[in-house]
């Protein structure tokens, strides 16, 4: 299998990650690569296998709903790359 | 240089006898980074003037404190990981994305060391997200190996074993998602641990792959390990997956008492594809055992060969999911011309990544996006089920497994880092291990022709840190090897 080049900007744009024209092609060639040798799994057969998500228990862990202090204002803005300290500023996503 | 080889403990009893200050040991440490980074790179921040400051109060502290008043890592100072956070230090990643975060918080394990009396001298490099297994695909450079610089120390906790290894560090914490800490060890040829999955809280460690990531030690001495073990280990009400399993004191568990013990060789492990001479120093290590009274007998995981697959399913879905949050709104790094809002994340991920962190993130997106979830993502996830089963079955006839660590030793830098797939293959012996949540440790167990570290992998059940412990403390001390590198 070889994903196509229209299959590989479609992933990139649900990543929100912008490729360059050489990178296209370089990751069309890597990404088919990986996906040819992880279907080496298919040769298992799992027919009536439950998935392992997690090897913890799935067991709700539950607390007391005691009040406490959450990272304070500064802390949590210190590394915005644009903020007047109270919002993280973005670019205008609503149109006039 | 003959202080940075002593063990914890004895430091910690220098300290508290008064006999050495917080202050020496900061400087002799901060000399070492000096005299080796530039071969090493090592490291990715250093914070000397902070140390020298911690340093220079624990000395005055120290003179008020009587003998048993002295925490255990009192002036002691530690490196940790890069991807785990310190507070009010920079955090990379090893990633340009984050090259100038700063760390709002400390991590649970952090926060720990600290309330124990130590002081952080620095973060060490790393692969960008813990993305690698040799410490190159970092925004920082890579970390050389100090058995030979012309090789790679492994990874992804390539600056942390590597650091260990000189003598540049006394010990480090690192994380390991898929080997991330045994493997560079064993590169190095110092100690790494993997604990438990649960075993040790993850709050403040930088998430890739949330249900494989674990943070460990990385040390000198298998005692070690199980000194600093003690401290970092607990449940956690930050991390929800931490476990609620009561902690035994592991330096206990160091009595060299192997003997009636089974230990299990996995036959998948030792197959074609594995340099001779790691096969040979790893069964010399199971005759050994074998010699002092443990029982050794052929085991069988029958679907080791579908590890690394599964993994490089798993690990990148889960690492999409947990980068989507490097967007240009609250992490550093924001792309300076875009269009609108999509635009500038789209641009500022494409910017900030580095390639093999793009990769994942995008084959991670491919197997989750609609109409290949079942194909990729939930097969994966029930071929686990089957390797989980598989080590659940071997732990019914023994105790711990002998595996080796790596198929090879530390390979040159530049060898694989053309070939994504040559690059996973490293990691096939340590994958399975964190698809089923079990601890494993390595440890240094000879030398190959070159010159190069060789390291012997125990694997034990779940939260029986206890027993692969006392196993490689036993092997440690019997195979005496000489593991301070000429640099």
């Amino acid at each position: 299998m070889k994903l196509s080049r229209e299959e590989v900007l479609h992933i990139a744009k649900l990543a929100r990650i912008e490729l360059r024209e050489d990178e296209i092609e370089k990751f069309r060639e890597q990404l088919s690569e990986i996906l040819n040798f992880v279907e080496k799994l298919n040769e298992l057969d799992t027919e009536g296998i439950d998935p392992k998500f997690s090897v913890v228990p799935p067991e709700n862990v539950l607390r007391e709903d005691v009040p406490g202090l959450s990272l304070p204002r500064e802390k949590t803005f210190m590394n915005a790359p644009e903020t007047d300290g109270e919002f993280f500023i973005v670019p205008k996503v609503v149109k006039k | 240089m003959e202080l940075l080889n002593r063990s914890l403990r004895e430091l910690h009893s220098l300290i508290k006898r008064k006999e050495l200050k917080p202050s020496e040991l900061v400087e002799a440490v901060l000399k070492r980074i000096e005299e080796t980074e530039e071969k090493l790179n090592a490291y990715i921040t250093v914070t000397d003037e902070k140390a020298r400051r911690k340093a220079k109060i624990a000395d005055e502290e120290l003179t008020k404190l009587s003998e048993d008043e002295v925490p255990e890592l009192f002036g002691i100072p530690l490196s940790i990981k890069d991807n785990i956070n310190v507070e009010n230090v920079r955090m990379t990643c090893a990633s340009k994305i984050l090259e100038n975060f700063v760390s709002p918080y400390d991590a649970t394990v952090t926060k720990r060391l600290r309330e124990r009396g130590a002081i952080f001298v620095g973060k060490n490099n790393l692969d960008e997200f813990a993305m690698g297994s040799s410490t190159e695909t970092s925004y920082f450079g890579v970390t050389r190996n100090p058995w030979d610089l012309e090789r790679v120390p492994g990874g992804s906790s390539g600056g942390s074993a590597a650091a260990v290894s000189a003598r540049s560090a006394l010990a480090s914490l690192g994380s390991d998602t898929g080997g991330s800490i045994r493997q560079p060890a064993a590169f190095c040829g110092v100690v790494g641990l993997k604990p438990t999955y649960g075993r040790v809280s993850r709050y403040g460690l930088t998430a890739f792959a949330s249900s494989l990531d674990q943070i460990g030690p990385i040390t000198k001495t298998v005692e070690d390990a199980a000194y600093l073990l003690n401290i970092i280990s607990g449940q956690d009400s930050r991390d929800a997956t931490s476990a609620k399993i009561p902690v035994p004191n592991f330096l206990d568990a160091l009595n060299g008492e192997v003997k009636g013990l089974k230990a299990g060789l996995p036959k998948e492990y030792f197959v074609e594809g594995v340099d001779p001479e790691v096969k040979e120093r790893v069964l010399k290590v199971a005759e050994l055992l074998e010699k002092s009274g443990v029982s050794v007998e052929e085991v069988s995981l029958p679907n080791t060969k579908y590890a690394v697959e599964t993994y490089y399913i798993i690990a990148p879905a889960e690492a999409s999911s947990n980068l989507g949050r490097y967007d240009g709104v609250r992490y550093t790094y924001r792309a300076k011309e875009y269009k609108d809002l999509v635009d500038m994340y789209c641009k500022t991920r494409a910017e900030g990544f580095g390639d093999e962190v793009k990769r994942r993130i995008m084959i991670g997106t491919y197997t989750l996006s609609a109409g290949y979830y079942d194909a990729y993502y939930l097969k994966a996830q029930k071929v686990r089920t089957l390797i989980y089963q598989g080590f659940q079955n071997a732990f019914e006839k023994v105790d711990f497994l002998i595996t080796p660590v790596t198929p090879e030793t530390a390979f040159r830098i530049g060898e694989k880092t053309d070939d994504p797939i040559k690059m996973y293959l490293s990691d096939i012996f340590t994958i399975a291990v964190n698809l089923a949540g079990l601890p494993g440790i390595s440890v240094p167990c000879g030398f190959d022709s070159k010159g190069l570290p060789v390291g012997v992998q125990l694997i034990g059940r779940a939260f029986d840190e206890e027993t692969i412990l006392k196993v490689a403390d036993f092997v440690e001390k019997e195979l005496k090897l000489n593991t301070v590198p000429e640099l």
